[in-house]
């Protein structure tokens, strides 16, 4: 356990890890700070100007980038902090594509949340010369749509990508009112590196990175991944009947809340009217729908004339494990080999 | 044995009015009289006097001609050199006595100054070290070497040296933080990147005094126990680079540069970076970010970077002027560099003059003189005895400082609290032809162009402070705007984070402190009180003093004028565009043409027509 330091913020005093910023200390207090490029699993970068406070003894400082001292006496809410911040927000939602009606992070957004919490002036907005946001919608790539004119340029998506993902594969480019986040050569997201992990989809705290085709389960299963070894848990999310959305479990010991391209956009497969509902028997070269009944005899009648390192299987990943764990049992037990292998790189 | 030294001027600004041809002509005519060995040439580093370029002064007597062009130089040769002869033509004229003066130190625009930053400027030959040498080059790193490191850390402390490079933070506590910082490895930063339009200070420095430059950054290495240097330096200035690079592989072969320095077992290689043109990297973390091959952008400071700096390592970073500062300090002592100056800006500072004074170019003035001194007596007073109108000093991001203000003594503390800065050193004198709402439209149009866009007030608020300008300045203006851009510009001066954002906003802060009528003009009547802004102008001709000779007919581009020959020609103002055209075309004899800003029609007043437009006629 390291060094607990101890200080004030709105009055109240809060204790914290030393090495902490103000504003983590505070939300981890129950205090809330505005804040908008701040995300607990990422580098803090200060960028957004929203959680500024002011300390006693030093000019307004962003609190994300400002570790706590012992015996600071913060505070959060000031005439002067209040309309920085609120000019701020103004100034972001003039800049913004605000149609929450039709956006997909409706009431789940950030920007919504500050708007609300900070307030804002809409007279002032109005007397402000509105720009056309008119950048095309990056629809290129088939999981995830990029559309910048609601991005706020928290950064947070450029972050992800370096921190997490490690893909680097989008930046800040350009500068002035002109910034905005591309990638090499300032092309569609798909001529990029980009994995499609989707690891900013997740992170982005507005409309700007969303699934393509968003549905909102009605219910959620925790569960593991179908795809490869790792076993990263997802929560699957399901809407009459049919299989609508797979997410990362944040605290899993997996996967630390990460996912791959296959995790998050490859499961679609479960609803796919080409999946096989029967066995199959190959009868004078064509595969014919047949019973479980005549399957399974047909297997083991095939299977007896075998023993030993005659036989090998080959298993699949896609199978639960507890399929798998069948599958090696009876090639060991029953037919006394181990020759078992699976294909854990699909 | 040379009988006289000539000194010509190889500034950038004269070279490029033609200083390389006259040392050309020079030599072909001093051949011709067979003077090549009596007459030895100089091509010197800036004078400052670029106005007058170029500069062409003969020592030992300091007969200063200006604005030589190689066409001249058979008859300086012939008439002066020769027989003894002032070309009268060619000497100073006092724009205010008109008097002509033939020495160079009595110059107004030399006598008021006091070189200390650029005393080799136009004096040594920079491409030679022991001109450098003679003058007492390198003899404060001497003193330096013999000194622990934190005494020459209280040396620059006890001098009151303040970096020149935009803050003023005080150098010696910047030191001492780098000192104190825990690390093996250290690093020294030049910043030489100079990114203020129409600043050209330290590229006068750097190709005027190279080696005083690299001393500065050899001695600030010997106190915060660096052995590695950087110099970023704009890949814009050629010649400073070239003489950079001479200057550094000069300074190697004397073993001034390199191990064992001078002996003392001081060890500092010093290598050049070239920076790629954007403003922001002048501000000292993205300029180490770009360094480190990063995209050029601010961090939140603290850490700063005397703590983590250059890859993460303690550095400092100091602007050139500053570095040119050092050696000075170490050689003749901490209380004789703070002898000049006031209480809290010692020592001199380097500007250059621009706009509409007699004298523009580079000035070095001792702190604490006042702005009535530098636009007056060094400048020369305002071009064709127009009024002073205000003196905008910081570079884009500095403040306008008005006529009631020319009293003050031009400090650091005294320049912030007028709500301008000290910046880099830009001095821009505007006079009463200036209409102060388009000078903050155009320094806003550079800033908001230059935010690196990570801050959302400097992104966006330079950006709507600007279209607010735009249209105030183009008659679109709503009385509702200059409360408007009072709100955005605290907002993006509290808000930013880096220096850029900080300070952007100076130009329309104070231009609406001192000028705030004539915002109020412009937007509540439609006016601009100094005939700038076009689409708040109207022209007219003048019936009685129009010849009718057609030349505005002419000019205009539109056809708006009408006339006959000889009879009285008529602008119809709906198809006037205020291009001027048949302003500057009417004779001056004449002057039929006249310009006004009577105001535009309100939306009330402007009657529809029958088309449904609202033109203003
Ligand atoms: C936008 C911006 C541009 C800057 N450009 C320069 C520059 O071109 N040259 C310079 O020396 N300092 C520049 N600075 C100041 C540097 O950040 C830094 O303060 C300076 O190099 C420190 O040196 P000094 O203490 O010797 O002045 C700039 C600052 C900002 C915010
Ligand atoms: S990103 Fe947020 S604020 Fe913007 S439209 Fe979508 S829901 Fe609304
Ligand atoms: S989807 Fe993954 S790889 Fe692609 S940009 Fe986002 S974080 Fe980077
Ligand atoms: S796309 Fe989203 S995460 Fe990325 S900068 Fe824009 S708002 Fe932030
Ligand atoms: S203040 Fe402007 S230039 Fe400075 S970091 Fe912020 S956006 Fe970039």
């Amino acid at each position: 356990m390291s060094e607990l330091i101890t200080l004030t913020i709105d009055g109240v005093e809060i204790k914290a890890e030393k090495g902490t910023s103000i504003l983590r200390a505070a939300l981890e207090n129950g205090i809330y700070i505005p804040h908008l490029c701040d995300h607990q699993d990422l580098t803090s970068v200060g960028i957004c100007r929203v959680c500024l406070v002011e300390i006693e003894g030093r000019r307004p400082t962003v609190s994300c980038m400002t570790p706590v001292e012992e015996g600071m006496v913060v505070t959060t809410s000031s005439e002067e902090l209040d309309m920085t911040r609120k000019v701020n927000m103004e100034l972001l939602i003039l800049h913004h594509d605000y149609d929450c009606q039709n956006c997909a992070k409706n009431s789940y957004c950030k920007l919504q949340e500050l708007t609300r919490y900070v307030g804002i002036d809409e007279e002032r907005i109005s007397a402000m010369r509105a720009p056309a946001l008119d950048f095309p919608i990056d629809d290129s790539n088939p999981y995830y749509q990029r559309d910048m004119n609601k991005c706020v340029l928290c950064g947070i998506c450029v972050r992800t990508c370096e921190e997490i993902q490690g893909d680097e594969c989008i930046d800040f480019a350009f500068r002035g009112i002109e910034t905005r986040i591309s990638v090499l050569g300032d092309k569609p997201i798909i001529d990029s590196t980009c994995v499609t992990c989707g690891e900013c989809v997740s992170r982005c705290p507005v409309g700007a990175l969303v699934p393509q085709k968003a549905i909102e389960p009605t219910y959620e299963v925790e569960t593991v991944c179908p795809f490869c070894g790792c076993g990263c848990n997802i929560l699957v999310g399901a809407r009459g009947g049919k299989l609508v959305s797979s997410t990362a479990v944040e605290d899993s010991p997996v996967s630390g809340g990460s996912l791959c391209v296959k995790g998050r956009y490859g499961l679609s497969f479960v609803n796919s009217p080409e999946r096989l509902t029967t066995p199959l028997i190959r009868r004078d070269g064509e595969l014919v729908e047949a019973s479980w009944e005549e399957a399974i005899s047909l297997i083991s009648e095939k299977l007896g004339q075998y023993k030993g390192d005659q036989f090998a299987t080959i298993a699949s990943a896609k199978c639960t494990v507890e399929d798998n764990y069948v599958l090696q049992k009876f090639t060991r037990a029953v037919m006394g080999t181990n020759n078992i292998d699976h294909c854990a790189r699909l | 044995m040379y009988e006289r030294h000539i000194l010509i001027c190889a500034g950038t600004g004269c070279i490029s009015s033609g200083a390389d041809k006259v040392q050309e002509a020079l030599i072909k005519s001093l051949q011709e009289h067979n003077l090549q060995d009596k007459v030895r040439i100089i091509m010197s580093g800036c004078h400052g006097f670029c106005e007058k370029g170029p500069l062409f002064i003969v020592f030992p007597e300091d007969v200063f001609y200006c604005g030589v062009q190689a066409e001249d130089v058979p008859e300086l040769v012939e008439e002066y050199l020769i027989k003894g002869n002032m070309v009268e033509r060619l000497l100073y004229k006092d724009p205010v006595s008109e008097e002509i003066v033939i020495n160079h130190d009595k110059i107004m625009f030399y006598s008021k100054q006091q070189r200390l930053a650029l005393r080799n400027c136009g004096v040594i030959d920079p491409e030679n070290i022991d001109e450098y040498i003679i003058r007492g080059g390198y003899l404060g790193l001497k003193n330096a070497l013999k000194m622990e490191p934190s005494e020459v850390v209280e040396e620059i402390k006890s001098s009151g040296l303040r970096g020149r490079g935009g803050a003023g933070f005080p150098t010696g506590m910047k030191w001492q933080f780098c000192l104190s910082s825990e690390g093996a490895k250290k690093y020294v930063v030049c910043n030489a990147d100079e990114g203020d339009p129409g600043a050209f200070m330290d590229r006068s420095l750097l190709e005027g005094d190279p080696h005083a430059v690299l001393e500065g950054m050899m001695i600030t290495g010997q106190a915060i126990n660096a052995d590695e240097g950087y110099i970023y330096v704009r890949s814009e200035y050629p010649l400073a680079i070239q003489r950079l690079r001479t200057a550094i592989r000069q300074a190697e072969e004397y073993g001034m540069l390199g191990e064992n320095i001078l002996g003392f077992g001081f060890n500092f290689k010093v290598k050049i970076k070239e920076g790629a043109g954007a403003f922001v990297c002048g501000e000292e973390t993205a300029l180490l970010a770009s360094i480190e091959g990063r995209r050029g952008v601010p961090r939140h400071r603290p850490p700063f970077p005397a703590v983590e700096g250059l890859w993460n390592k303690p550095t400092v970073i100091n602007n050139v002027e500053t570095l040119a500062n050092v050696p000075l300090i170490l050689r003749r002592g901490a209380e004789q560099f703070a002898s000049v100056g006031t209480e809290g800006s010692k020592g001199t500072k380097v500007f250059a003059l621009t706009g509409k004074v007699n004298n523009t170019g580079l000035v070095e003035v001792p702190m604490g003189i006042t702005i009535r001194e530098v636009v007056f007596d060094i400048g020369g007073g305002i071009r064709f005895g127009k009024k002073f109108k205000a003196a905008q000093i910081g570079g884009p991001s500095g403040g306008c400082i008005p006529e009631e203000h020319l009293d003050l003594p031009i400090d650091f503390d005294s320049l912030t609290a007028a709500g301008a800065m000290m910046g880099s050193g830009g001095l821009v004198v505007v006079d009463e032809d200036t209409c102060m709402v388009d000078l903050a439209r155009y320094f806003l149009s550079f800033t908001k162009k230059e935010s690196c866009g990570q801050c959302i007030p400097c992104r966006i608020g330079t950006n709507q402070m600007y279209d607010i300008l735009e249209d105030i300045t183009e008659g679109r203006g709503k009385p509702e705007d200059v409360a408007l851009l009072e709100e955005l510009a605290t907002a993006v001066k509290k808000g930013s984070m880096c220096g850029l954002g900080q300070t952007a906003p100076n130009p329309v802060l104070t231009t609406l402190r001192y000028f705030r009528d004539e915002y109020e003009a412009h937007v509540n009547e439609k006016r601009c009180p100094a005939l700038v802004c076009k689409p708040l102008l109207q022209y007219y001709i003048d019936a009685e003093k129009c010849i009718g000779c057609q030349r505005c007919i002419k000019a205009c581009p539109v056809d708006a004028i009408t006339g006959e020959k000889k009879q009285p020609h008529e602008i119809d103002q709906e198809l006037c565009t205020q291009c001027s055209a048949c302003f500057d075309a009417c004779p001056k004899k004449v002057s039929a043409v006249v310009v006004v800003s009577e105001g535009l029609k309100t939306e009330e007043e402007v009657e529809v027509c029958e088309e449904g437009c609202k033109c203003q006629s």
